[in-house]
């Protein structure tokens, strides 16, 4: 699928800089004004504001996926939809042919701007509250991804190979299925669970929630999520990475050590 | 206990990794081979990324096997002429195993080729290994001795730049063994063996090399060349994991050592052919792999 030159901006545009560099602390206490008393808001303007729990998840040593907690609140009617996008990147998608009885990869198709992680939350389902261009514009539900494929493919081949992109980044659990459920506490407060698996992938995310009415999107906010690696798998992967010699000669140094060493212990014993 | 594997980007269960790493271990040294073989494709069955489980493999078999070359080594089975000579084409192979592993990694073929080698190699050198020893238990029971020259003399005896290996007792051209030195290292750059399980038949059925130096030379040769496979993949594709390796090691030495003690208890006969018979099995459910329908036609490669 292609941009269309005309076609209305998305809401939020992406890689905007970020307001969300104040801390949870002060958000939460905006959330409560906000939700309290309405005294900051604006009559004509629907306002949603949201923030995160936490802004990073750091990948250490003992990490086994993660979950980060949105809460928000809304100014006014309207149901709330929270997309979460990770990195993106190419994607190769092969596809396996029988040649001689053996299984092997014979096509290939290489998408572009795939995130590498996708997930959803709405108050309601999603076509209850957003009617199909809109969702389509702002890329709201996996199937709505715009993914950028290599040139020269015919586009049957291209709808074939985009589904089994995600069909598999499914099943690797970096893309969420389904849209899970926000809930409102009381009018306007809502909170949301964002889950992160063991495998996600490390770099910068960006969270967008929108508050809809009537189909529309009414107002959005954008709020930023970084995953990176932590401490000891953090020096770990630099070291191997910068200094990659040197990483290689201690493994092999420390494998001799280890092997003769018990050799040594075992002798004795 | 997960625990996070920095370069393979995967949690796996610290107990299932020491585990793993001692079951290998146990059978690598019952057989006298590094368990490459099995370690490498149980790696990639609990989610391990290919190119990692391979580099990281190659990381443990150091560990796994310089406890057996040390002991080898202070009982004299190293024919030290041949291990070199091994050696050099073993190093020279293993840096064109690690180009032809970035070539085919980039064309999508790396599994089919890793998993096709497996399912040609396992086959050939356990049906050959199960023969012998079929051949040998029968000959004992009919109580016959066959013990009449030192070795036969096959083709590779009349080739030109011999060299006199001295502990095996053999004067052989050098070229047989520096071939099967190259494609032992790249064997080791593509698919994470120490490559025993091809040189230990090779060195008795194509050599005539005695089976007491036979192991030992082996084990020596798997040690350097892992080593040097396990740098090469390092600085060049960073897929060496040592937290992963880590683990395999721990795991690893306590299990070759029971390994080995379980081993003199075994009759040689008996020991190749339950060698085989493993090797068998896993080359048939290889193959079966390569033929049997996918789940999904479709797999991805997530680039960076």
């Amino acid at each position: 699928m292609t941009r269309n030159a005309d076609a209305p901006r998305p809401a939020i545009a992406r890689g905007r800089p970020m307001s969300a560099r104040l801390g949870a602390g002060a958000t939460l206490a905006a959330v409560l004004l906000a939700a309290s008393g309405g005294l900051v808001t604006e009559a004509r303007a629907q306002q949603v504001i949201a923030d995160l729990s936490r802004h990073l998840v750091a990948i250490t040593t003992g990490f086994a996926g993660a979950e980060v907690l949105l809460f928000g609140a809304v100014d006014g009617e309207g149901d709330v939809i929270v997309t979460v996008r990770g990195p993106e990147g190419d994607v190769v998608v092969r596809r396996k042919s029988q040649v001689n009885g053996m299984w092997i990869n014979t096509q290939s198709v290489t998408f572009g701007t795939v995130p590498g992680y996708y997930a959803v939350a709405s108050t309601k389902p999603l076509d209850e509250i957003i009617t199909g261009p809109v969702a389509e514009r702002e890329q709201i539900g996996s199937e709505r991804l715009r993914f950028e494929p290599e040139r020269n493919i015919p586009p049957d081949r291209i709808a074939l190979f985009r589904s089994a992109l995600l069909r598999n980044m499914e099943r690797d659990g970096l893309y969420q299925p389904r849209t899970s459920t926000i809930r409102f506490l009381g009018q306007r407060l809502f909170r949301a669970d964002i889950v992160f698996p063991a495998n996600v992938p490390t770099g910068l995310y960006t969270v967008n929630v929108y508050l809809v009415k009537g189909g529309q999107v009414v107002n959005a906010t954008t709020t930023p999520l970084s995953v990176s690696k932590i401490g000891l798998s953090a020096e770990i992967y630099d070291f191997a990475q910068n200094r990659s010699l040197t990483y290689g000669f201690i493994a092999v140094a420390f494998a001799g050590f280890a092997g003769w060493a018990a050799s040594r212990v075992f002798q004795r014993g | 206990m997960q625990i996070y594997l920095p370069i393979a980007e995967v949690s796996v269960d610290a107990f299932l990794l020491l585990g793993l790493g001692a079951v290998v271990g146990f059978l690598g040294g019952l057989f006298g081979v590094g368990g490459g073989f099995l370690m490498t494709p149980a790696l990639i069955l609990i989610g391990i990324p290919p190119a990692v489980a391979v580099a990281s493999g190659a990381n443990q078999i150091v560990a796994s096997s310089i406890s057996g070359a040390v002991s080898q080594w202070r009982k004299g089975n190293v024919d030290v002429t041949m291990g070199v000579v091994l050696l050099v084409a073993g190093v020279l192979g293993t840096g064109a195993g690690v180009l032809l592993f970035r070539v085919l990694q980039q064309s999508g073929h790396i599994d089919i080729v890793v998993q096709l080698s497996y399912v040609l190699l396992l086959g050939i050198v356990g049906a050959m290994m199960g023969l012998e020893s079929l051949r040998a238990l029968w000959r004992r029971r009919r109580g016959g001795k066959s013990q009449g020259r030192l070795h036969q003399h096959f083709w590779v005896h009349r080739w030109p730049l011999r060299m006199r290996f001295r502990r095996s007792k053999l004067y052989i051209s050098a070229i047989p063994p520096a071939a099967i030195g190259f494609i032992v290292g790249v064997l080791t750059a593509i698919m994470g063996i120490g490559g025993g399980f091809i040189m230990v038949p090779a060195m008795i059925y194509l050599f005539g090399m005695p089976t007491l130096t036979v192991v030992g030379t082996s084990q020596f040769q798997i040690v350097f060349v892992t080593a040097v496979s396990t740098l090469l993949l390092a600085a060049t594709t960073h897929t060496v994991d040592v937290v992963l390796a880590i683990l395999l090691i721990i795991g690893g030495v306590f299990g070759t050592q029971i390994g080995t003690r379980a081993g003199q208890l075994l009759r040689g006969e008996y020991l190749r052919g339950l060698l085989a018979a493993m090797v068998l099995a896993m080359s048939v459910k290889l193959a079966y792999d390569l033929i049997a329908t996918p789940l999904d036609l479709f797999s991805i490669a997530i680039g960076r």
